[in-house]
């Protein structure tokens, strides 16, 4: 029941206008003078330095989902859920590597999206159309995962109605400001709040991990409850260890976590908008903080178990929500003003991610498809309009996900998401250091490489569902005789290289059409203050450049 | 855009900076935390932690390092 909750109510509700008013504020904080521009609303105008890219990268790989999903996943299944930890440690020396290639290669050429540096690199739109619509469409799900998470929360508060609309209005309700603060500010509001959901998520996490231990009987007691819980279940791959047959799994998973994640147009909106070289190198050693971070937030989990909590009912009858376990947990230990502070925290932890995502969808939709196919003369003042509706719609249709769908499903479309986002490592990723593949090639990659992870995906089963049921595949399945699992998006990237090699080869040996690189070596060297960077209105004139291999 | 010829000598020291043998210490912190076999025990524990738990957490130390040593050795001094 509501009452119950009313201080957590009020705290609540009380930090989350405080940031959607700070959200609204953003749009005057270090802005130019001109806002109507895409570089502006979409990038914050590449000026972020470490500290805000700090904060707003980290607040855009974090999400209030990770805060809820990880620890759910571990008091479910026990290590395997700690896969996590691993994914971001080794994500940021691939940025460090990969990305800042891309930044200077977008600063050069006034790149707003990687779709833009793909249609650049292989002198083809139908590659970046693809590029552009993986993209949005791996990103719909992953802002609805973000209402799942407020959702746990206001779950937990006995925030919840009959029908679905009373149900859902809270979440709309939030919506409805994120969206209006995201219109008029664009990337300079979540870059602003992810300051207040950064601190106050790690006041909590400082004291969960200090006090729930001293009162649940120590570190060692919360393992040996886990593990007591995990002996007693049937399920032969939970447990506080991995066994033979999730290790392949584990480390597969968290290896192809990390490659999609910072193919996510999301991520690299973050990594776009900071304002030199120094400032994304010098981030990816300082953001693995969050990563220290997230392995505890992981063990809330066990905490849960230790602390003998109950999940919540699920939508279906007789399932129960995981995702309220942390909630939950919370609520049990802490007093009620502070079990309030920590759902803002997750509240507000789910407004930055979907804001930069829906940003970035939108940039997406803007440059790839209407400047290159509605309207190829659009002034920036057209693109940055264009751009800040079509944030409000993929909104509206992450809500609608939500409202009209069962939760479980948009956690189903994120994980397809991931596997999908991976087929543009080819074109993105590999593209950033060479032009060796074909674009021929990276489509029909492309093509293979998603279908298979289709069809794989198809194939898993779990104990509540026959079809998309994990990202697990059993290699059995390819005709080895062992039990073993493998993560099915590198699978899939996997073959999606080789066929893109082979048709490469295939289409160099018949001397077929390359297209025109438009970028050159030094290109991707380039920084802040480099001469020849030219405005993103004029990157369409300096395409006519010798092709360099 | 400009003509090739002049940007060369600016660009020169850029690429140099770029293609440090540094970079390769990078790998030390994709690939150790991806081999199991370093972590997927319960003993020696640590707090408490079995190690599972408290090496993975020890790897995000050897990220930082790596990346900061990596960090300093490759970047730009003065004004180059």
């Amino acid at each position: 029941m509501w009452r119950d909750h009313l201080t957590e109510i009020i705290v609540f509700t009380f930090l989350f206008l405080l940031v959607s008013a700070m959200g609204f504020v953003a749009a005057r904080w270090r802005a130019p003078k001109d806002m109507a521009h895409l570089d502006e609303w979409g990038l914050g105008g590449r000026s972020f330095g470490g500290w805000i890219t700090w904060f707003l990268v980290g607040g855009d790989l974090y999400t209030a989902y990770t805060f809820v999903a990880v620890p759910a996943l571990m008091f479910g299944a026990g290590a395997a859920g700690f896969f996590a930890v691993p994914y971001t440690i080794v994500i940021y020396p691939l940025v460090f590597l990969v990305l800042v290639r891309l930044w200077s290669v977008s600063h050069r050429h006034g790149f707003v999206t990687p779709a833009d540096f793909v249609r650049n690199r292989f002198d083809s739109p139908v590659l970046a159309l693809l590029i552009a619509i993986t993209g949005i469409v791996a990103t719909m799900p992953y802002i609805a995962l973000q209402l799942v998470g407020i959702e746990a929360v206001l779950k937990t508060m006995g925030v919840t109605g009959e029908n679905a609309l009373a149900r859902h209005l809270p979440i709309i309700i939030a919506f409805a400001i994120l969206a209006a603060y995201t219109y008029q500010s664009g990337l300079r509001a979540p870059a602003l709040i992810a300051f207040v959901k950064d601190s106050l998520i790690y006041i909590v996490i400082l004291v969960a991990i200090v006090y729930l231990p001293y009162k649940l009987g120590g570190w060692g007691d919360i393992f040996a409850a886990a593990d007591a819980k995990f002996d007693a279940s049937p399920n032969p791959n939970d447990g506080i260890l991995l066994n033979g047959n999730n290790q392949l799994q584990y480390v597969t998973l968290a290896f192809g976590s990390a490659l999609a994640l910072f193919l996510y147009p999301h991520s690299i909106t973050g990594v776009l908008a900071s304002k030199n070289r120094d400032v994304i190198k010098r981030n990816m050693s300082a953001l693995p903080a969050y990563s220290l971070l997230l392995g505890l937030i992981a063990l809330l989990g066990y905490m849960a178990i230790a602390a003998g909590v109950k999940p919540l009912p699920g939508a279906s009858a007789g399932s129960v929500d995981n995702n309220t376990v942390v909630p939950l947990l919370f609520d049990q230990q802490f007093p009620d003003w502070f079990a309030g502070v920590a759902y803002a925290a997750i509240g507000i932890g789910a407004l930055v991610p979907a804001a930069i995502m829906s940003i970035a969808a939108a940039n997406l939709f803007t440059r790839n498809i209407y400047k290159e196919y509605l309207k190829r003369d659009a002034s920036p003042a057209q693109e940055a309009n264009v751009s800040k509706i079509t944030s409000l719609v993929v909104k509206v249709g992450a809500v609608a996900c939500i409202v009209f769908l069962d939760p479980q499903f948009s956690i189903d479309l994120q994980l397809i998401g991931g596997v999908i986002i991976l087929q543009t490592l080819p074109a993105v990723a590999l593209g950033l250091y060479t032009r060796w593949f074909h674009r021929t090639g990276l489509i029909v990659g492309w093509a293979i490489g998603m279908g298979l992870g289709m069809w794989m995906l198809y194939q898993v089963a779990s104990p509540t569902r026959k079809h998309f049921g994990g990202s697990a595949f059993p290699l059995s399945e390819f005709g080895f005789d062992t039990t073993k699992t493998i993560y099915v998006g590198i699978v899939a990237v996997a073959v999606n290289l080789a066929v893109a090699a082979l048709v490469t080869l295939a289409l160099r040996a018949a001397k077929v059409e390359e297209g025109v690189d438009g970028t050159e070596p030094d290109d991707y060297f380039a920084d802040e203050g480099d001469p020849r960077v030219t405005p993103g209105t004029e990157r369409d004139a300096d395409s006519a450049r010798e092709p360099v291999a | 855009m400009a003509a090739p010829e002049p940007e060369a000598p600016t660009t020169a020291p850029a690429r140099a900076k770029d293609h440090s043998p540094w970079n390769w210490l990078l790998f030390i912190p994709i690939v150790v935390p991806l081999i199991p076999a370093f972590f997927n025990g319960d003993s020696p524990r640590v707090f408490g932690f079995p190690r599972f738990y408290w090496l993975q957490l020890a790897f995000i130390l050897l990220g930082v390092g790596t990346t900061t040593l990596v960090y300093q050795m490759t970047k730009k001094r003065g004004g180059s």
